[in-house]
């Protein structure tokens, strides 16, 4: 089980989490512009590295906050990354 | 190849085993073939075979970064069923199982094929209404589903006493999916690597992939880069579960999947209680027992995409919660092993058999529940390498599904809900 830092209450238990997938892709600034090709790419193509990955979680039995981690996917580690 | 019968096993009892020779070789590795097949595993190795049996393609080089069967041939729970939603799968499937019942004699290797027949416990009004739509969706490709009483259930399960009327969830009814069978795994993978090796097909174990190439001037593949060197060929098959985007990054090519752990345990053997596979649909759990008498139970993947192969306490703790709210007396069973394996799901959680923007790259992933669709997934994808036109069965498995936003929805009839 991982211990999750909520940055409102400080390292918890992963059960007190829901996984809240992935970090989405930002959504493109120009839907009209872009074709219909990276349109696709954006609703359908995940982050899937073997190695550090953007996900949200959800403090949901706890302060319900909303936040980003960075965890690798081969060992669990949650690893210093940019959370933006 | 030796052919294995009562009187091959007997000639070597008398001369104390010492006769039989290698189910398949170990060749050294040449620089070109026809074909790469990346990953021996039950699709790779399935592929292999149906390449050289209905194609007359022998020159075909099999990779694995491990041993053969090694990777999620041998961490399934080795169900096989067609009981599917869509109009595009429940054909593919029905196939399938067609193919594995005759498996055993086609490739003269027992694989201790083992009609039982599923049983999914009902204990929502949803899942009998979803599970009512595949049994009429089914009826139309001729695989069958059929409702039986709380009663009928436990006079067939008898260690099934929870889910009574007090209980949380209680059991409304049950559907009985009578193709359904178990085999054995590891026979699968041995089986078909025998039979491929027999046709002529090298398969190279310890030779992880780690790079594909491409070829710098026309953009085709041009072969891959492993760890006993660069090895070329004009078509290439990813066929490596899990890990099939640690791959196709590589060449900068993008799928619409995610890797996720999913576990299984197993029990210690006891004497024969449950002849079924029994699966829990409402509350995520799925268990039978094996031939050693050991119960093989399965429960959902864990949150987050994962390539770790192990299993997580509190999802382990989860699964055996909810085993016991319908078997309360496998409470005194001892647990033996546990293990985790990484499968890929693609965005609409149905198989990807396709053509990639890579002129000569296969990929053949997303498949969630692979094991029962080994004989036509290895099937299809032969006659998609070497004709390069997908088999019927696997049309709408192709990447530009995508493409037209016509996704074929199958969340429900697995455990990744």
């Amino acid at each position: 089980m991982l211990r999750i830092p909520c940055p409102f209450c400080g390292p918890r238990n992963e059960t007190e989490f829901a996984h809240g997938g992935c970090l989405k892709p930002r959504r493109p600034d120009n839907p009209g512009e872009i074709d219909e090709a990276a349109w696709i790419e954006y609703l359908t193509v995940p982050d899937n590295p073997c190695g550090p990955l953007r996900e949200r979680w959800w403090h949901v039995r706890g302060c319900g906050q909303w936040f980003t981690l960075v965890r690798d996917t081969r060992s669990h580690d949650l690893v210093d990354g940019d959370c933006a | 190849m030796q052919r294995y019968s009562i009187f091959s096993l007997a000639r070597n009892a008398l001369s104390g085993h010492q006769g039989w020779s290698r189910a398949w070789r170990s060749p050294p590795l040449k620089q070109q073939y026809d074909v790469i097949i990346v990953g021996a595993g039950g699709h790779g190795l399935a592929a292999a075979y149906y390449l050289a049996k209905n194609h007359g393609i022998t020159d075909v080089a099999v990779l694995d970064r491990g041993w053969l069967g090694g990777g999620n041939i041998a961490r399934n729970t080795v169900t096989i069923r067609s009981n599917y939603m869509r109009d595009e799968s429940i054909p593919f499937y029905v196939e399938s199982v067609r193919l594995y019942e005759g498996l055993t004699h086609e490739l003269n290797y027992n694989l201790m094929y083992s009609n039982r027949s599923m049983i999914d416990v009902v204990q929502t009004w949803p899942k009998l209404r979803e599970i009512k739509r595949r049994m009429f969706n089914m009826d139309l490709y001729g695989s069958s589903y059929e409702r039986i009483s709380v009663d009928e259930l436990r006079r067939r399960v008898p260690p099934l006493t929870g889910g009574g009327p007090g209980s949380r969830l209680p059991i409304i009814c049950a559907m009985v999916h009578p193709e359904a069978a178990v085999c054995r795994h590891d026979a699968v993978a041995w089986g078909y690597a025998r039979a491929a090796d027999d046709l002529g097909i090298e398969i190279h174990q310890n030779t992880p992939v780690e790079r594909l190439l491409r070829h710098p001037q026309n953009g085709r593949i041009a072969g891959v880069e492993t760890s006993r060197g660069v090895v070329r060929a004009n078509k290439v098959a990813v066929v490596v579960s899990g890990h099939t985007t640690t791959l196709t990054d590589t060449v900068e090519l993008k799928l619409p999947i995610k890797s996720f752990n999913l576990t299984a345990f197993v029990s210690e053997p006891v004497k024969p209680c449950i002849d079924v596979v029994v699966n829990c649909p409402d509350i995520g759990v799925y268990l039978s027992q094996s031939d050693k008498g050991e119960l093989v139970i399965g429960g959902a993947p864990d949150a987050g995409q994962s390539f770790r192969r192990d299993i997580k306490q509190h999802v382990f703790e989860d699964a055996v919660c909810a085993m016991l709210e319908l078997f309360p007396a496998f409470k005194r069973l001892k647990l033996l092993r546990q293990w985790g394996g990484t499968l890929d799901i693609a965005h609409d959680a149905s198989p990807i058999v396709s053509r990639t923007d890579i002129p000569g790259l296969i990929v053949s992933c997303g498949w969630w529940g692979g094991f029962k669709a080994v004989p036509a997934g290895g099937m299809t994808l032969a006659q998609l390498i070497a004709t390069n036109e997908p088999h019927p069965l696997i049309v709408p498995f192709s990447l530009e599904r995508f493409r037209r936003l016509d996704f074929i929805l199958e969340a429900g009839t697995t455990t990744a809900t």
